[in-house]
């Protein structure tokens, strides 16, 4: 059958090929009246879905659940025959991200009761997953996991291997030191519940062609107007790609390219026939991510799988490679997983194989699906790469793409899931080659604080680069863009890469306080470069206006202030946290968090007055910024501009074009992203060495240094500034997190979000930005918190960190997050209240071990080393990363 | 009695080394990847000597292979010394000026070569002094010489090549009061050596080759397979061009005794060395040069037997024939290699062993179940077997000893034979030049990327 089905596609991809379908066009006309009669297209349709498999289905399925019925899904060959039909068919929770978790959750609920709704066999078995760790360092990995599991009201059980041995006979445990129970996960028959999605997805109304491949996406002035078909064309309004491994390549057809970033990967499982004694239906299915494989029940026999070390990339050249490449059972490459099978389970020696079945499976450059809206293309939208999970997520993210297609954003925030945190850098193909080889093994690799990928790095650097690379410094990359971690001082080594995972503390503990201490006392420069920087002017008051109504701060300040404000999305959520300077009565500069670009620029491009009165441009690469922090940044800056800095004549939040050594036209703003007194440069690129050097050099008698992200991280995160992207992000409002001061509802204008933030003063919030200050918590034995970790108070479940360090200062770990208050009895959310806050108990959940807090609300003022004036302490509203 | 597998590869790895060029780092873009090279003896002590060096003062790295005959003097000393004369001979006008004042005011000189050595492989410390002094003179007069013409390569070469044969002459000529000094530039005039030698620098790939050593170029096809590209010509009694051309340089009375049995004057199998006064000295000052000389000279039955039919002399040329090569990208990797190599192994072996070793290409069928009844025990017995298989083959980290493992071990299936290579080690010092000669191997890999 399998073969049928390859034979079969075979001919799609070749039609779906415009030269190759010219010329065979009249053979194909007799072709096809041999076939069944298929129905024809309909010549309009309000939504396209392009492919069949669970992400398309699923999709589908959501949409005619929230009442859209106008939709037409394409499939090239048939229904669930891509990877969905091959796939293993687990539907496992336990998951690392929490977005993740939650779409698996709702996943697993789906196709529990699928069967009942659409009367077609799923093969939902709940089975219960048991995952292994061979490792002290593995276990903890779990342990993280569980406490997510726990407070999201998914049973599960760290047990030991004794106890693993009992749930599974077969298991081996002579080298487990523990493993994680979670008894509601489940297998289904994964091309089965595309089908019944499908079917429910017809009865709602949901045309469905197969055989029917999509050669490309007609636009016009930047929206989806339609298809074009190898069976004619259809006009629509809302394309939606999930055509999983050839997504890519899909994006690359339109009139204007919508860049995926998915790479495929062969993926290899074994299937045997029964044992002697088949196994029981619903004995859990075994995860050992340290021996690399998963291994589940098969019709009585097993299914094994795993992420090998050394992936085979596949279809780097495009999808005509699949006519030659025939997908063949590659037996010597699975040998260190069958080696892995054999150690794990010493009983199966004696089982008869079946087949080794080869399943390309879709990868992203960071292990995280694919989806949201094109920010090029409107009612272009993306589900694809899904890691090889795409059955867990399946359901989840089929229904977070309704939503965001319905009602403009999904219920949760998918932010580290949107296609959107993705640049066109991205969608190099020989970039993503290197690196889905490198995410392929991570599938099965410790996840620890503090990772950075390997590969398609030093894409993006600031022209310091090999100034700063030689003096010692460690990178890591956001948005393709190298960043200083922390500079290693001559003489010292550090472990290499593979000792420093830890989820202790980090052998780079002392270097980064050396470089807090010296923004404290002295003075320090950071190359900030990579973060996004638009201009944005008119010749009129309409940039003004523009940016009153995007931004809930109220812009119209003198000509060199710099205000820092939220860009609110209609419910006052945070779509950007940026700072705008205003160069002249009619333009602004704006700068906003790295992996901004794509995201900023396209929702303000498409919020663009019609008539182009108002001119944008994205000036990252223009400039270079040296970040000077410290209290002597202000002597480094004035002996070298011979210009008075001091408050009086330079006050903060004030921008200003000046001289400093020979170069001329630096935009030198008094903000520092710390909380320390400071200032950030503003360089032409051209004059980046030139300045740098001269700070350094005229910086050597005040005792400047380098310093890094880490340094500038503890040093945000001890002052309770919170971050977007990590800490703030559409689901938080300022009102929030204690950025009343940064709304201006009085401003005269209105502004996106207005409403609701004039609801949230009116009658309070529902969660609240806290800080937590560890307090039992001992630095050099204890796990370090990361982010993610729950927050209890007074022994109850209210929150989530957002993101943590130690603060050098304080001696003491400090965690943010958000605090709710879950109604006891039934779990609804109340409002919280400073008294709320203050009255609590506090504990923060690390792996499962509980460490007393003491929440506070405002940062602590006696760390500020200056006084501040009462506009200084705006500035701590505002940080980024 | 068999060596084990263990022996087999203590004997192969003892002289591989191998020379990375320092990753690239965004300013280096060096042509060349990196290098593997080793040396298998026959006679005790080798004859052969390797050298590599990258050469500082001007751009581009020397790679050579160096065979010795009556000994290894000769060999060792054109292995410490030719890539300075290359080196000198590539050097501008300035930087030889500077140089000069350097020495002529004590202070440190600036370093001409980086050399890439084994362990083994050593330079003479009581020569040094004598050495420098020539190479010294040498500079001296390119100096005086100054054309103010940029320096050809294939003419540095040359001029370097023909410049330390001269001086290895005068240097024996002259001798020196030290007497240990005095037997060796002694050793070395009487002596001799092929060179074969590389200079790469970017896409631009000079061989200068002296005797019957041998450059080959390995290139990928389009499909993939693998063939050779000789870049020297060997000088021997096989190349007609080397005959002619003796036999132009010397009366046509002698024209019947120049070559005989396929040998020079039917003694030396290369026409072209270094060293091998005794092809190159008129009789008188080889008869004078052994007379005044240290008794051991005197003792020694070789040196003192004067060449038949020798009228017109000299019969012998250290010059090379340098040949040219611009890098292409299918050009992979360049192997040198002495004639023990060669005489084993056709270059098309060597082009297919080497490219897929530096490829990593091996053919293995792959295997498919099928309608088989296979376990899983079975199959991973199956998979460990061929993963041990392939594993053997792929034990060398070094090319040369790949290459060096085929040309010993191979049978006739072309494929490594561990008893024949057993067999072959195992012989005793004063058989196995019988049975192989001296084996001397680099393989330089190219980066394609770049070129």
């Amino acid at each position: 059958a399998r073969m049928f089905l390859r034979l079969l596609s075979d001919v799609r991809w070749r039609a779906a090929n415009p030269k190759w379908r010219r010329m065979t066009c009249s053979q194909r006309g007799t072709s096809t009246t041999a076939e069944p009669q298929q129905a024809p297209l309909p010549a309009q349709a309000q939504v396209v879905i392009c492919g069949g498999g669970i992400m398309g289905t699923s999709v589908a399925y959501h949409l005619s659940k929230m009442g859209w019925k106008d939709i037409v899904l394409l499939e090239q060959g048939r229904l669930a025959a891509g990877t969905t039909r091959f796939c293993a068919g687990i539907v496992s929770t336990a998951r690392h991200v929490s977005i993740e978790l939650k779409m698996a959750d709702y996943s697993n609920k789906l196709y529990q009761q699928l069967e009942e709704e659409t009367g077609i066999k799923t093969g939902y078995v709940r089975t219960g997953s048991i995952s292994l760790a061979q490792t002290q360092d593995r276990l903890i990995s779990l342990k993280r996991v569980a406490s997510s599991l726990n407070v999201m009201g998914i049973p599960c059980e760290i047990i030991t291997p004794k106890q693993a041995a009992q749930l599974h006979p077969l298991i081996n445990i002579h080298d487990l030191v523990g493993a994680i129970y979670v008894p509601e996960d489940a297998v289904v028959s994964s091309a089965n519940v595309s089908l019944a999605l499908a079917t429910a997805a017809s009865r709602n109304g949901v045309q469905i062609h197969e055989r029917t491949s999509v050669s490309h996406v007609t636009i016009q002035k930047g929206r989806v107007t339609g298809v074009e078909t190898d069976r004619g064309q259809i006009g629509c309004q809302y394309f939606v790609n999930c055509a999983g491994q050839w997504a890519y390549e899909l994006g690359h057809s339109g009139e204007e390219t919508v860049n995926i970033p998915v790479h495929a990967c062969e993926h290899f499982y074994l299937l045997t026939h029964p044992l002697k004694e088949p196994l029981a239906s619903n004995i859990p299915t075994v995860v050992d991510p340290d021996g690399r494989i998963y291994i589940r029940n098969w019709q009585g026999g097993i299914l094994s799988g795993g992420f090998e070390k050394n992936p085979k990339p596949l279809f780097t050249e495009g999808r005509n490679q699949l006519e030659i490449h025939n997908l063949q059972e590659d037996w010597d490459h699975f040998e260190p997983l069958l080696s892995s099978l054999l150690r794990r389970m010493p009983d199966l020696e004696a089982l008869q194989i079946m087949q080794l079945v080869n399943c390309p499976e879709s990868f992203t450059p960071d292990m995280r699906c694919v989806m949201g809206e094109s920010p090029t293309v409107q009612g272009y939208f993306v589900l694809a790469g899904m890691n090889s999970a795409g059955i867990s997520y399946g359901g989840g993210a089929g229904k977070y793409l309704a939503e965001w297609m319905v009602n403009g954003y999904p219920s949760e925030n998918v932010w580290p899931l949107d296609l959107k945190r993705f640049g066109a850098l991205q969608s190099s193909r020989t970039f993503l080659r290197h690196r889905v080889m490198e995410v392929m093994p991570l599938m099965c690799d410790l996840k620890v604080p503090r990772w950075d990928f390997q590969t398609g790095r030093q894409l993006r650097t600031s022209p310091l680069y090999d100034r700063l690379d030689a003096q010692g410094a460690r990178w890591m990359e956001k948005h393709g863009f190298e960043r200083v971690k922390y500079f290693v001082p001559p003489g010292k080594d550090l472990l290499d890469l593979e000792q420093s995972k830890t989820f202790y503390k980090p052998d780079w503990f002392d270097i980064v306080g050396a470089e807090v201490k010296c923004c404290k006392e002295a003075v320090c420069v950071i190359d900030m470069s990579s973060f996004t920087k638009f201009e944005i002017s008119s010749t009129g008051d309409q940039a003004l206006e523009f940016l009153q109504y995007l931004f809930s701060n109220d812009l119209d300040v003198p000509v060199g202030h710099v205000v820092h404000t939220g860009m609110l999305n209609e419910k006052g959520g945070y779509e950007n946290d940026c700072s705008i300077a205003r160069l002249s009565k009619r333009s602004f500069f704006m700068i906003s968090p790295t992996d901004q670009q794509v995201h900023c620029w396209a929702w303000l491009k498409s919020r663009l007055p019609d008539d182009s009165s108002v001119t944008m441009e994205d000036v990252t690469w223009k400039y270079t910024a040296l970040n000077l922090i410290g209290p002597r940044a202000v002597d480094v800056l004035s002996e070298l501009s011979y210009a008075p800095m001091t408050a009086e004549h330079f006050p903060s939040l004030f921008c200003k074009e000046m001289s400093v050594g020979y170069a001329n036209g630096i935009r030198v703003m008094s903000i520092t992203h710390t909380g320390e007194p400071g200032f950030v440069l503003y360089i032409p690129i051209e004059y980046a060495l030139h300045v740098y050097n001269e700070v350094m050099n005229m910086g050597q008698k005040y005792g400047i240094r380098n310093a890094g992200y880490y340094a500038l991280r503890s040093l945000r995160i001890e002052k309770f500034f919170a971050f977007w992207g990590q800490d703030l992000d559409a689901f938080t409002t300022p009102m929030e997190c204690g950025r009343e001061f940064q709304v201006k509802l009085e401003k005269g204008i209105d502004f996106v979000g207005q409403e609701a933030l004039l609801e949230q003063k009116q009658h309070g919030v529902y969660k609240r930005f806290t800080m937590f200050i560890l307090e039992d918590h001992d630095t050099d034995m204890d796990l370090w918190p990361w982010w993610g970790e729950p927050i209890f108070r007074n022994g109850r479940y209210v929150g989530r960190t957002t993101s943590s360090a130690y603060s050098y200062t304080l001696e003491r770990h400090v965690c943010l997050g958000f605090v709710h208050n879950f109604d006891e009895k039934t779990g609804e959310e109340l409002l919280v209240t400073t008294d709320f806050i203050n009255q609590g108990e506090y504990e923060i959940d690390i792996a499962g071990q509980r460490f007393q807090a003491k929440a506070k609300l405002y940062p602590f003022s006696s760390l500020f080393t200056h006084r501040r004036r009462k506009d200084e302490v705006e500035l701590s509203g505002y940080q980024q990363e | 009695f068999y060596l084990t597998p263990p022996q087999v590869n203590s004997i192969l790895k003892a002289n591989e080394y191998s020379f990375k060029v320092p990753e690239f780092d965004g300013k280096n873009v060096s042509s060349i990847l990196g290098f593997d090279s080793n040396q298998l003896p026959a006679n005790a002590p080798i004859e052969d000597r390797r050298s590599a060096a990258t050469c500082l003062q001007t751009r581009g790295m020397l790679l050579g292979v160096f065979d010795g005959h009556a000994g290894c003097a000769c060999a060792q000393a054109v292995s410490e010394r030719l890539f300075y004369y290359i080196a000198v001979s590539l050097l501008p006008h300035e930087t030889l000026l500077e140089i000069e004042n350097a020495v002529e005011s004590g202070r440190a000189l600036l370093p001409i070569l980086q050399w890439h050595k084994h362990p083994n492989d050593y330079f003479s410390k009581e020569a040094s002094k004598l050495y420098f002094n020539s190479l010294r003179t040498y500079w001296q007069e390119l100096i005086d010489l100054n054309t103010g013409e940029t320096t050809d390569v294939k003419e540095a070469l040359i001029n370097a090549f023909k410049r330390l044969d001269n001086d290895i002459s005068l240097e024996a000529q002259v001798g020196d009061p030290n007497s240990f000094l005095n037997y060796l530039v002694l050793r070395v005039a009487f002596s001799g050596a092929t060179a074969c030698v590389a200079h790469v620098d970017g896409v631009d790939l000079h061989v200068a080759n002296t005797g019957d050593s041998r450059a080959m170029l390995g290139v990928q096809e389009e499909d993939g397979s693998w063939s050779a590209v000789n870049l020297s010509y060997d000088h021997n009694a096989q190349n007609e061009h080397e005959i002619e051309r003796v036999k132009m340089e010397h009366p046509k009375s002698e024209e019947k005794n120049l070559v005989k049995q396929d040998r020079l004057l039917g003694l030396l199998m290369p026409f072209r060395a270094f060293g091998d006064v005794k092809f190159k000295w008129s009789i008188e000052l080889q008869k004078r040069v052994v007379e005044t000389g240290p008794d051991q000279l005197n003792d020694n039955e070789y040196t003192k037997f004067i060449p038949p039919n020798y009228h017109t002399p000299p019969y012998l040329t250290a010059e090379p024939e340098v040949i040219y090569h611009r890098l292409r990208p299918q050009d992979k990797f360049l192997v040198l290699a002495t004639d023990g190599l060669w005489e084993t192994m056709h270059r098309q072996d060597v082009a297919r062993i080497v490219g897929e070793y530096l490829s990593g290409v091996h053919h293995q069928q792959p295997i498919a179940v099928g309608g088989y009844k296979v376990t899983l025990g079975q199959m991973h017995g199956l998979l460990t077997e061929r993963r041990a298989r392939i594993s053997s083959v792929f034990e060398d980290q070094n090319a040369a000893t790949h290459l060096i493992r085929h040309a010993v071990g191979n049978n006739e299936f072309g494929t490594v034979d561990h008893e024949r290579l057993s067999k072959m080690l195992s012989l005793p010092e004063e058989l196995a030049r019988m049975y192989r000669d001296d084996m001397t191997i680099i393989v330089v890999q190219f980066n394609s990327h770049v070129i």
